[in-house]
C-alpha cells in the first residue's frame, strides 16, 4: 500500500469535534492532485497488459479464433482461451452462495451474450494487446438472439432481488378494486441501464507461488477475496486484496465479476504481474446492470381519495444461465396505507449478462412507476399529489403492518414543500409558463429506502503517545468512508481525528462487510462504535482499578473518553490522559476488537427505511418537446448523519440519477443482434452539468433508538427513488402528456400545436 | 492498436504527397479520428500530422468583405473572435452548441468538416455498414434508428452528418479552399459532402491527398448579421449531437425579407440547404404562415428511413421558430446555453 497522507491540509474544515460535522474529504487534496492510487496505477515490476477479446454475437457459440496471428503481433506474450488457460480450483458454474453469480472466464467456446469475454491477449504493451485481440478475428456459429421483454416465455422466478418473496400480499386487492371509486390501471417500461462508473473494471494481479497481490477497485474486500480463493483453491491468508479508492461501483464492483478473474488467470499463466483495465464499451456485459422492466399498476381509490387496494406487478429478465430479478414492485410494500396490496414479478430469459445490483435496485424502477402512477390517481380524484400522499400516509408499514422504527416523513414532506414553493402549484396540468414562452410543471415524488445492517469487525487501539488506531477493511467508492467513518472512530476512541489512524481498503483488516445497501456506514460504524467502547473499557479499567489514579473506582461505566482523557462521569474534574494511564500501567497500547450487525429482534418488531420527498421543477418548450429540469428539492430524513457535506453530495448525486432515468438513460439494445448500440459516455446519455442547474437538499432530523447503535439509515441509495418519479410528474404537469415509457423522449411531448 | 507511421510534413505540399498514398489520413485535433481508431472503426496505414503546419491557423476578414477562416483554427477561437462572431452570429452559436468545452478547444475547422457521422452501425464494426466497408450492407436500415436521415437518404445508407458549424456555413455559401495533388482549387461547402446514393462510402468530393486549407464565408454572408440565428433540438442541455437543428438567416428591408438563407442539420448526410423554403420568403413579411409555409417546403421531400418520423414535424417546427427567432433579432450576445430552446432561460451558466 502506498503511503497514503489523509490528514488535513490547510483548507481542511473543522467545527469542534466529528459526528455530525461537514468535514472536508480527508481524501480530496490526494485525488485533486492525482496522487491517489487507483488500482490501474499500480504497475509493479516487469507487469504485462492483457486486454480481453469479446464476442460479437450474443448467441451461440465461437468457431475460430486466429491465435497464430495474434502472437505474430510484435510484443504479443501469450493469448489464453478456453484451450490455453490455467485450471481453475472450482467450476465457476457452480454457485457456493447465494451471492456467487456465474461468469464467464473462458470455461467454454459458448457465448451467452454480446460482449462476453472470448479470449485474452497478454503483451508487453497495451497497444499489442489490443491489437492482438482484434487480429484473433473470432469466428462464430450464431444463433438467434433472445432481446427484450416478450423474448420468450415468461416464468415467476423462485425470489426476487436478494432472497425476496416473488409475491406478496396483504388483504384483498380484487375486492379493494372493485368497491373503489376510481381505478388507475396503468403500464410503465424502464429500459437496461448500465453503472458507467468513471472508473472502470480493472485489475493488476501479481502472483509469488501460490499467494497472490491483487489491486482491483472492490465494495466487497471480504467477498472478494472469499471468490479469489475459493477458485484458485488458495488459502485466504495468501491472498492481499488493496483497493483504497473507487471511482464509483454502484453495485457493479460488489461481487467478483469475471473479467478480474481473468486477469488473475492471465498473471498465473504468464508467471509475470498483468493488468487488465475493461474498455467503457466492454462494461456493457460481464459487470452486471439494471435490467429492463414493464410494470403494471393497478389502484383503486374511494369517493374521498383514499386508497382501496394497491396492485404491482412487475416483468424483468435475467440471463439465460443465473438468476437476478429486479425487484420492482417491491418498491409498493412501504409507501402508501392501502388496505390491500399485493406485488408480485415474472420475468423472461434473454441473452444479456446477468442483470445485477444497480443503485437502488428495485427501488429506483419501481419507484419511477409507483410515483407515477400515484400521481395518475391523485389527478383522477382531483386531489392535489402532495395532499393525497398525505392522505394516504402510512402510519405503520403497509405490507407487514410492523411499525416504523421512525418515520419523519411527514416533516420531509412540509420542509421540502415550503422550501419549493409547492402550496402555489396549480392542480391541472399546463397552466404555467415562463416568460419566454416555455411550459412550467411541478412534480413530485416520495423517496425511500429500506435501512439495512450487514456484518462488520473493526480493531481499535490506543497508544502511549496518545494516539489511537482504527482499523477496518472499508470502501470508499467516492462517498467518503475515508472521513465519515474515521470521524465516528475519533468520537468513540475520544480523540482529535488527526490523533486517529484510521486504516481501511485492504483485505488484511476487519472485515468491513460490503459496502452495499446503503448500509456500510450503519455497519462499519457499528463495528467501530464497538471496537471503540471495547478498547475504551479496557483503558477504563486499568484506570479505575489503580489507586493512584485519580478515576480508581470509578467502574468502567463510569468514566467517558474526551480529548484523549477518561474522565469521572461523576466529576469532570477528575480526570487522567491516555498516555498517564498506559504509562503508569507498563503497557504500551491497548487494543480490542468490535463488531456490527443487524439486531434481529428489532428487524422483527419495526419497519426500518429512510425517507424522502423530492420536488422538481421543469421547462418543456411546447412545440420542440425538449425538457429541461430547472430545479430539484429533496428533504431526506435518514436517521444520523455523521457528515452533512458527504450526505448532500450523495443525495445530490442520487437526485441527479433520477433526472437520469426520467429524462436520458438508456442502453439502446439492436432488437436483431442483441448487441448494446450505445455503449459509449457520448451515446449512453446522463446529465451534464448544464441539465443541473439548481440542486437543493435538507437533512430533516430524526433520531432512530433501533436501527442500529448510531442511528444511522444510510444515504446510498434513497436520492433516485422519489427523484425520477417527481421529474416524470413535472413533465406531465407542464405539459399535459402522461408518458409511461421512460427516459421519456422528444418525440413523446411533440404533441400537436 | 494497428501500428501504423506518423509523418509531421513541414510544408503543406509534403503533407499532400504524404497524403496521397493509399492508407493515408491526415491528423488534425484528432477529436474524431482518435475515436474511430481505437474502435477499429478507422484502421490507417499512416497518419498525417498537420497540426503544425505554419499558416493554417489565422481568420483573416479580406479587403472584399468575406472572411477566410485557416483549416486549423480551434472551434473555441473561431467561436470566440469577437470580429467573427458579430459578423457571424448563427455560425459562432452553432459552433458554440457543438460538443463540449474540452473539445472545442481541441478541434480544428477542418476537422468538423470532415467529421464522420454518429450513427451506431458505423462505429459497431460487428454491424454491417456499407459506409464503413462498401457493399457490406446496412445493418441501420432495419434496426436502431430513430436519429437517423430523413432526407437524401438511400436505401444503402440512412446516417446523418453530425457537424453543427456546416449548417450555417452551408446557409451562408461557404467556399473550402482545397489543396491537392494539382495544386490549389476550391468548392462550394454544398458540395463537400455527398448524398450516399449507391456508394456511401464516398463521404465527400475530395481526392487521395486533397488538404482542406481554409473555409470562406463570401461577402454577401455579413448580410445577415442582424437576424441570424442557430437552432438545435438534442436529449440533453449540452454535449448532445443534435437531433434536428436549423440555422435561419434574414436579411430584412423595409419590413420585408430581403433574403432568407436557412439549413438543416441532424436530417441528412451533408448539411442540408432548404432553399425551396429560401425562395418562398424572398421578398414577403417575415410572419409566422410565411415561416410555416418555408417549413412546409423545407421538408416536402422528408420521408422516415425507420422510426424516425417524428424528426420530420420536429424539422418543421425548428425551421418555423430559427425563422422566428432570426426575425426577432440576432440577441446582443451569444446566449449561455447557445442554440438552446432554453437560450432565453434566466439563471443560465453555461456555454
Amino acid at each position: 500500500m502506498p503511503e497514503l497522507n489523509l490528514t488535513s491540509a490547510p483548507a481542511h474544515l473543522r467545527h469542534g469535534s466529528n459526528i455530525g460535522q461537514p468535514l472536508t474529504r480527508r481524501d480530496g487534496i490526494l485525488k485533486v492532485k492525482g496522487q491517489a492510487t487507483y488500482a490501474a496505477d499500480n504497475h509493479p515490476p516487469g507487469m504485462l497488459f492483457a486486454v480481453m477479446a469479446v464476442a460479437s454475437i450474443s448467441r451461440g457459440r465461437v468457431t475460430a479464433l486466429d491465435v497464430a496471428a495474434a502472437k505474430r503481433h510484435p510484443g504479443v506474450v501469450d493469448v489464453m482461451t478456453p484451450d490455453h488457460k490455467p485450471q481453475l480450483a472450482i467450476d465457476p458454474e457452480i454457485k457456493t452462495n447465494p451471492f456467487v453469480f456465474r461468469m464467464e472466464v473462458l470455461q467454454s467456446n459458448e457465448v451467452r451474450y454480446a460482449n462476453q469475454p472470448i479470449a485474452v491477449v497478454i503483451a508487453e504493451t497495451l497497444e499489442a494487446a489490443t491489437e492482438g485481440a482484434v487480429l484473433l478475428a473470432p469466428r462464430y456459429e450464431t444463433l438467434p438472439a433472445l432481446v427484450g421483454l416478450d423474448a420468450g416465455e415468461s416464468f415467476v422466478p423462485p425470489v426476487v432481488g436478494v432472497g425476496n418473496p416473488t409475491e406478496n400480499h396483504r388483504g384483498d386487492v380484487e375486492a379493494g378494486l372493485a368497491s373503489a371509486d376510481k381505478q388507475i390501471d396503468a403500464t410503465y417500461e424502464t429500459p437496461p441501464q448500465y453503472h458507467n462508473a468513471m472508473e472502470p473494471h480493472a485489475i493488476v494481479a501479481a502472483w509469488d507461488g501460490d499467494s497472490v497481490q491483487i489491486d482491483m477497485p472492490t465494495q466487497g474486500l471480504m467477498l472478494s477475496l472469499a471468490r479469489v480463493a475459493e477458485l484458485f483453491g488458495i488459502a485466504h491468508d495468501k491472498i492481499h486484496i488493496r483497493s483504497p479508492f473507487l471511482g464509483g461501483g454502484f453495485g457493479s464492483k460488489g461481487l467478483m465479476a469475471g473479467p478480474p478473474v481473468l486477469g488473475l488467470m492471465a498473471a498465473k499463466l504468464v508467471g509475470k504481474p498483468v493488468k487488465l483495465v475493461l474498455r467503457r464499451e466492454q462494461m456493457y456485459g460481464p459487470v452486471g446492470h439494471r435490467a429492463p422492466t414493464r410494470q403494471r399498476l393497478r389502484i383503486g381509490a374511494d369517493g374521498e381519495g383514499r386508497l382501496t387496494a394497491l396492485n404491482h406487478h412487475a416483468r424483468t429478465v435475467s440471463s439465460t444461465f443465473d438468476d437476478f430479478y429486479e425487484p420492482a414492485a417491491d418498491a409498493s410494500h412501504t409507501l402508501y396505507a392501502a388496505p390491500a396490496i399485493r406485488t408480485s414479478h415474472d420475468a423472461v430469459r434473454v441473452n444479456t449478462g446477468t442483470p445485477l445490483f444497480m443503485r437502488a435496485p428495485g427501488e429506483a424502477t419501481g419507484s419511477i412507476a409507483l410515483e407515477s402512477a400515484i400521481d395518475e390517481m391523485a389527478w383522477a380524484c382531483g386531489i392535489d399529489p402532495l395532499a393525497f400522499r398525505l392522505q394516504n400516509y402510512a402510519e405503520v408499514e403497509p405490507i407487514t403492518g410492523k411499525p416504523f422504527s421512525s418515520k419523519a416523513l411527514r416533516a420531509c414532506y412540509e420542509q421540502g414543500a415550503a422550501r419549493f414553493g409547492w402550496a402555489k402549484r396549480p392542480l391541472q396540468p399546463r397552466q404555467m409558463r415562463d416568460d419566454a414562452g416555455l411550459l412550467v410543471g411541478w412534480g413530485m415524488g416520495t423517496a425511500t429506502f429500506p435501512a439495512l445492517m450487514f456484518q462488520a469487525e473493526a480493531r481499535a487501539v490506543l497508544r502511549g503517545d496518545g494516539s489511537g488506531a482504527m482499523e477496518i477493511g472499508a470502501h470508499d467508492m467516492g462517498q467518503g468512508a475515508w472521513t465519515a467513518l474515521a470521524q465516528i472512530a475519533a468520537d468513540e476512541l475520544g480523540l482529535d481525528i488527526d490523533r486517529v489512524e484510521f486504516k481501511a481498503g485492504t483485505s488484511d483488516l476487519p472485515d468491513a462487510g460490503i459496502a452495499g445497501g446503503s448500509a456500510h456506514t450503519a455497519t462499519a460504524g457499528a463495528a467501530i462504535h464497538s471496537a471503540g467502547a471495547a478498547v475504551i473499557a479496557k483503558l477504563a479499567d486499568l484506570a479505575t482499578g489503580d489507586e493512584r489514579s485519580p478515576l480508581f473506582g470509578a467502574g468502567n461505566a463510569g468514566v467517558i473518553a474526551r480529548d484523549g482523557r477518561l474522565i469521572r462521569r461523576d466529576d469532570q474534574s477528575r480526570s487522567e490522559s491516555y498516555p498517564e494511564i498506559l504509562a503508569r500501567a507498563g503497557v504500551a497500547e491497548v487494543e480490542a476488537r468490535g463488531t456490527g450487525a443487524p439486531n434481529p429482534a428489532a428487524m422483527e418488531e419495526y419497519a426500518m427505511h429512510a425517507h424522502g420527498a423530492v420536488f422538481a421543477e421543469v421547462k418543456v418548450d411546447p412545440e420542440l418537446g425538449q425538457v429541461r429540469v430547472m430545479r430539484m428539492v429533496g428533504a431526506f430524513a435518514a436517521g444520523r448523519i455523521v457528515n452533512p457535506r458527504m450526505v448532500q453530495s450523495q443525495l445530490f448525486g442520487g437526485m441527479i440519477w433520477g433526472m437520469s432515468f426520467a429524462l436520458h438513460e438508456e442502453a439502446i439494445t439492436d432488437r436483431r443482434s442483441g448487441r448494446i448500440m450505445n455503449a459509449n459516455l457520448g451515446e449512453y446519455h446522463i446529465p451534464v452539468n448544464a441539465d443541473v442547474p439548481s440542486l437543493d437538499v435538507i437533512t430533516v432530523e430524526e433520531h432512530d433508538p433501533h436501527v442500529n447503535a448510531l442511528g444511522i439509515k444510510g444515504v446510498g441509495e434513497i436520492g433516485i427513488t422519489g427523484s425520477a418519479g417527481a421529474v416524470a410528474n413535472a413533465v406531465w404537469h407542464a405539459t399535459g402528456v402522461r408518458v409511461r415509457r421512460f427516459p421519456i423522449r422528444i418525440e413523446d411531448l411533440l404533441t400537436p400545436l | 492498436m494497428k501500428q501504423f507511421d506518423y509523418v509531421k510534413p513541414g510544408t503543406v505540399a509534403e503533407a499532400v504527397a504524404a497524403a496521397a498514398q493509399p492508407g493515408a489520413v491526415y491528423l488534425a485535433a484528432g477529436t474524431n479520428l482518435l475515436d474511430l481508431m481505437k474502435g477499429g472503426v478507422s484502421r490507417p496505414d499512416r497518419l498525417v500530422d498537420v497540426t503544425h503546419l505554419g499558416g493554417l491557423d489565422q481568420i483573416e476578414h479580406l479587403a472584399d468583405g468575406s472572411v477566410r477562416i485557416g483549416a486549423l483554427v480551434s472551434n473555441a477561437d473561431l467561436a470566440h473572435d469577437a470580429d467573427f462572431a458579430k459578423a457571424y452570429p448563427a455560425v459562432a452559436e452553432a459552433l458554440l452548441s457543438g460538443a463540449s468545452a474540452q473539445l472545442r478547444n481541441a478541434a480544428t475547422v477542418g476537422g468538423n468538416l470532415l467529421q464522420r457521422t454518429r450513427c451506431a452501425y458505423f462505429y459497431d464494426t460487428a454491424s454491417r455498414c456499407n459506409k464503413r466497408e462498401a457493399g457490406s450492407g446496412c445493418d441501420a436500415r432495419e434496426g436502431e434508428n430513430r436519429s437517423h436521415a430523413v432526407l437524401g437518404w438511400s436505401e444503402n445508407c440512412i446516417a446523418t452528418h453530425p457537424s453543427d458549424f456546416c449548417v450555417p456555413l452551408v446557409a451562408f455559401d461557404a467556399v473550402v479552399e482545397i489543396e491537392g495533388r494539382n495544386g490549389r482549387r476550391e468548392i462550394a461547402l454544398d458540395e463537400l459532402h455527398r448524398l450516399p446514393g449507391a456508394a456511401p462510402e464516398r463521404e465527400s468530393a475530395l481526392e487521395p491527398g486533397d488538404l482542406i486549407v481554409a473555409v470562406r464565408l463570401p461577402p454577401a454572408a455579413r448580410g445577415f448579421a442582424a437576424h441570424a440565428r442557430y437552432l438545435k433540438v438534442r436529449e440533453r442541455t449540452s454535449y448532445a449531437f443534435a437531433v434536428v437543428s436549423a440555422a435561419a438567416a434574414l436579411r430584412i428591408e423595409n419590413g420585408r425579407i430581403g433574403e432568407a438563407r436557412l439549413a438543416l442539420g441532424g436530417v441528412a448526410a451533408k448539411p442540408w440547404r432548404a432553399r425551396a423554403a429560401e425562395d418562398v420568403l424572398r421578398n414577403v413579411a417575415p410572419t409566422a404562415d410565411a415561416f410555416q409555409e418555408a417549413a412546409w417546403r423545407a421538408l416536402t421531400d422528408a420521408k422516415p428511413s425507420g422510426d424516425n418520423a417524428f424528426k420530420i414535424e420536429l424539422a418543421r417546427r425548428i425551421v418555423v421558430r430559427a425563422l422566428t427567432l432570426a426575425a426577432a433579432g440576432t440577441p446582443a450576445r451569444i446566449p449561455a446555453l447557445p442554440a438552446s430552446s432554453f437560450a432565453s432561460t434566466s439563471g443560465a451558466i453555461h456555454a
